[in-house]
């Protein structure tokens, strides 16, 4: 559904993302790991074209997304931003509508949708519908900035980390309903995330970057059982590091040595 | 003041066509440029840098150069087009400099969002970009509208009415009345189109409707007034008025009041003035056909136009001369001349003079390095000062410009010691002055002329016979307490003129 072929970005001199190939199936959700610059967001961003490759190729439902319109594709490829990026000059329904209403669906079909998309991340249509993005929480305005992304029922997304500012119940929660709605809609994603334990719990696959270079890609199963490298490792390590750390505290209480 | 009212309607009207035409097309030229420039970054330098040129131009000079611009196009030259024109450049820059910021400031993140849920670039401009940028290019509209409110009543000396006409005719006829009418009236006028093009903004920010709703039913029946009452005239069957220009000065303003209203008791026609016309001005404005009637002077035209420099011409040679001239190269014709010279003169306090023992011009020669004189706008670059300081060869310690009205002030404070003065100027008499005799006979004669277009003179024989009837009906006493009556007593000009023609009775 997603091939990536030796793409490659540089900033100059710069390697933000150097020879990647990857392939991502129809159905599938691809977790996209690893540290801060290691160009997560790039890679995603050559997906739907926000970024032009310096090199290599990405294939999108079998066609070269360099010979299709930037805006059609853009219109078939939810895309959550990291920064969210709500349109502050539209009220939170007008910009989860914005893609059908490009596409033409009709008021009501859209109203309609909007008030779906908002129950589906939890927040009440009634009174959220006609309000200012700044009138939100930096969490429901990322709830809002997935439920934008769904709205136009993509076939394809593109999710940076879409949960980062939620707190864990709520968390888990939207991770379910994302979860579901994969399943019924059949969505193929690549979902970048920091949170381990989300990136197990969504991910079909798991693709480990550094440096703009994939390290390793493969299951979880895989990924926990046989490691590429230390990175890998360690990364994949961290929820059961975290799970010793809580445990020592409940026996011990806090300690210097408590690790 | 009632007076001045009653003009208000006329002058209030045409200073809201200006304004409100200019400012449109000052928008619909720099929006689109706005926009382009942030789509072609190349052209941003070149395009916000000639709008600023444009800026530093002083803005009477940029409306005066639309004049001679038009002239030589062939095109309206005084009037509505080149104050409409100058208008809407001036009102250009802030709304392209404001485009151009509101536009790049928009958040890189917004733009990116813009792209990312699938906008093309034209959706992205329409219901990201320009809604974004709104309140920046809305500040650059209420810019443009307060300057060009302001500016437009700087139309008044190229020809077009505005509230300047209270300004330039109150200032010169010291009717601070009339001053005070024009400056409130703009003023007004600014702060409620200010006020509305606010209201849109607020409106819109706030998402309420009806606010926007009231402010655009304002504006678009604005605009609608100003449309009806710049095409009402098209659709009228009614005669083109007879129109008669005057200059810039209280003799010109009583002059064309009083041809205005005899041309209109005597033919009966409809008749309309366009005052304070620059000197120039008023004459290309009559050569193109523009207006039909206005007095000048036999010397202006022999020094100006025709170059001459030749010292001494006597009175009929040189009215001959002039009006040959005028006929062949231009014409124009001379319907009347009224009975009066109106020179050029250099004045001096009378208690100085006796002091001094200045009695001519020629007396002032050894003392010349001393002195300083004052004068109005146009007299050091005339020929006639060219004329008097090269006869007699004289050199001033000083020589200011100033305006006509303040001339008077200042050399009875004795901040300059000499003046530019007319003859007919009743302040001579007013402010003890003293004409100095032009012994060597630097300065051309000055006869008071009426001159007509060539239209006038082929299709409204009535009116040229009617003017023919003026002809040395005015001598100089006449003229001169007239003018007195304006400028020191504070009468109004046409008050003056009404009671002048009474005194002609009935000529036919
Ligand atoms: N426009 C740009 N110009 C130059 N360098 C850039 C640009 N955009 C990104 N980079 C560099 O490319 C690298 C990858 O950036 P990217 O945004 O893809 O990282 P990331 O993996 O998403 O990080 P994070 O987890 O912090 O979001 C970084 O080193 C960054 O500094
Ligand atoms: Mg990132």
């Amino acid at each position: 559904m997603i091939e990536l072929q030796h793409l490659t970005k540089r900033y100059g001199d710069q390697v933000a993302v150097s020879d990647l190939s990857l392939e991502v199936t129809e159905g599938e959700l691809l977790v996209l790991l690893g540290g801060s610059g290691c160009g997560k967001t790039t890679t995603l961003k050559m997906i739907n074209r926000l970024i032009e490759p310096s090199a290599g190729s990405v294939r999108v439902d079998g066609e070269d997304v360099s010979q299709l319109d930037t805006h059609e594709l853009r219109r078939r490829v939810g895309y959550a931003f990291q920064q969210v990026g709500l349109f502050p000059h539209l009220t939170v329904g007008e910009n989860i509508g914005i893609t059908p209403s490009l596409l033409g669906w009709t008021e009501d079909a859209i109203r309609h949708r909007v008030d779906e998309l908002l129950a589906l991340v939890e927040l009440d249509p009634e009174t959220t519908r006609d309000r200012d993005p700044s009138e939100l929480s930096g969490g429901q305005q990322q709830r809002v900035g997935v439920a934008r992304a769904l709205a136009a029922k993509p076939r394809v997304m593109l999710l940076d980390e879409p949960f980062g500012a939620l707190d864990p119940l709520t968390r888990g929660r939207l991770q379910d309903s994302f979860i579901r709605i994969r399943r019924d809609l059949g969505v193929t994603a690549v979902f970048v995330t920091h949170d381990m334990v989300e990136a197990l719990r969504l991910g079909d696959r798991i693709a480990v970057l550094d440096h703009g270079r994939l390290v390793q890609v493969g299951t979880p199963g895989t990924l926990l059982r046989e490691p590429a490298d230390d990175y890998v490792r360690q990364l994949l390590d961290t929820p059961r590091r975290e799970a010793r750390l809580v445990d020592a505290l409940l026996s011990h209480g806090p300690g210097p040595d408590s690790r | 003041m009632s007076a001045q009212l009653a003009l208000l309607p006329e002058y209030l009207t045409a200073h809201v066509q200006l304004t409100l035409l200019a400012l449109l097309c000052s928008a619909a030229l720099s929006l689109p440029l706005g926009v382009a420039v942030t789509r072609v970054r190349w052209l941003e330098q070149p395009v916000l840098g000639l709008a600023g040129v444009i800026q530093t131009i002083p803005s009477l000079a940029l409306l005066a150069v639309m004049v001679p611009l038009l002239a030589s196009m062939q095109l309206q030259s005084i009037g509505f087009l080149p104050a409409f024109i100058g208008l809407t450049l001036y009102g250009v820059l802030p709304i392209l400099r404001n485009t151009v910021t509101g536009i790049a400031g928009v958040d890189p993140a917004l733009q990116e969002a813009a792209r990312g849920v699938g906008m093309t670039p034209r959706q992205r401009l329409w219901r990201v970009e320009l809604p974004l940028a709104l309140p920046v290019i809305i500040a650059g509209l209420r810019t443009a509208t307060v300057w060009t409110v302001g500016i437009a009543t700087l139309s008044t000396p190229i020809g077009a009415t505005s509230l300047g006409n209270y300004i330039f005719s109150g200032l010169q006829t010291r009717n601070y009345a009339a001053v005070l009418v024009g400056c409130v009236a703009s003023a007004g006028l600014a702060m409620v189109l200010d006020g509305l093009v606010r209201m849109v903004e607020v409106g819109l920010r706030t998402r309420r409707r009806r606010l926007v709703g009231v402010a655009t039913t304002i504006t678009v029946g604005l605009y609608v007034f100003t449309a009806v009452t710049l095409a009402a005239p098209l659709f009228s069957n009614a005669d083109r008025p007879v129109m008669i220009g005057a200059k810039g000065f209280t003799e010109q303003y009583i002059l064309a009041s009083l041809l205005d209203q005899w041309v209109e008791r005597e033919t009966g026609r409809p008749t309309a003035q366009r005052q304070s016309l620059g000197s120039t001005v008023a004459f290309d404005a009559l050569a193109a056909g523009d207006i039909d009637i206005y007095v000048d002077y036999s010397g202006t035209v022999w020094a100006h136009l025709m170059g001459r420099t030749t010292v001494g011409g006597d009175r009929e040679t040189v009215l001959a001369e002039v009006r040959a001239f005028l006929a062949d190269e231009h014409d124009i014709h001379v319907a009347a001349t009224l009975g009066f010279e109106n020179a050029y003169a250099v004045a001096v306090r009378a208690i100085q003079a006796e002091a001094m023992g200045l009695t001519r011009i020629s007396d002032l020669v050894p003392l010349g390095p001393t002195l300083s004189m004052g004068g109005d706008f146009e007299f050091f670059s005339r020929q006639e000062w060219v004329a008097i300081r090269d006869t007699y060869g004289l050199t001033l310690s000083n020589q200011r410009t100033m305006d006509a009205a303040l001339m008077y002030e200042a050399i009875a404070e004795g901040a300059v010691d000499l003046i530019s003065a007319y003859t007919t100027d009743g302040r001579i008499v007013a402010y003890d002055l003293r004409v100095l005799e032009d012994d060597r006979g630097a300065i051309p004669p000055y006869d008071a002329v009426v001159l007509v277009s060539a239209r006038l003179a082929r299709d409204w024989p009535d009116v040229l016979a009617a003017l023919g009837r003026l002809e040395g009906m005015i001598d100089v006493e006449s003229m001169r307490s007239m003018n007195l009556r304006v400028d020191v007593d504070g009468i109004d000009p046409s008050t003056v003129a009404a009671a002048f023609i009474t005194t002609l009775g009935d000529s036919r």
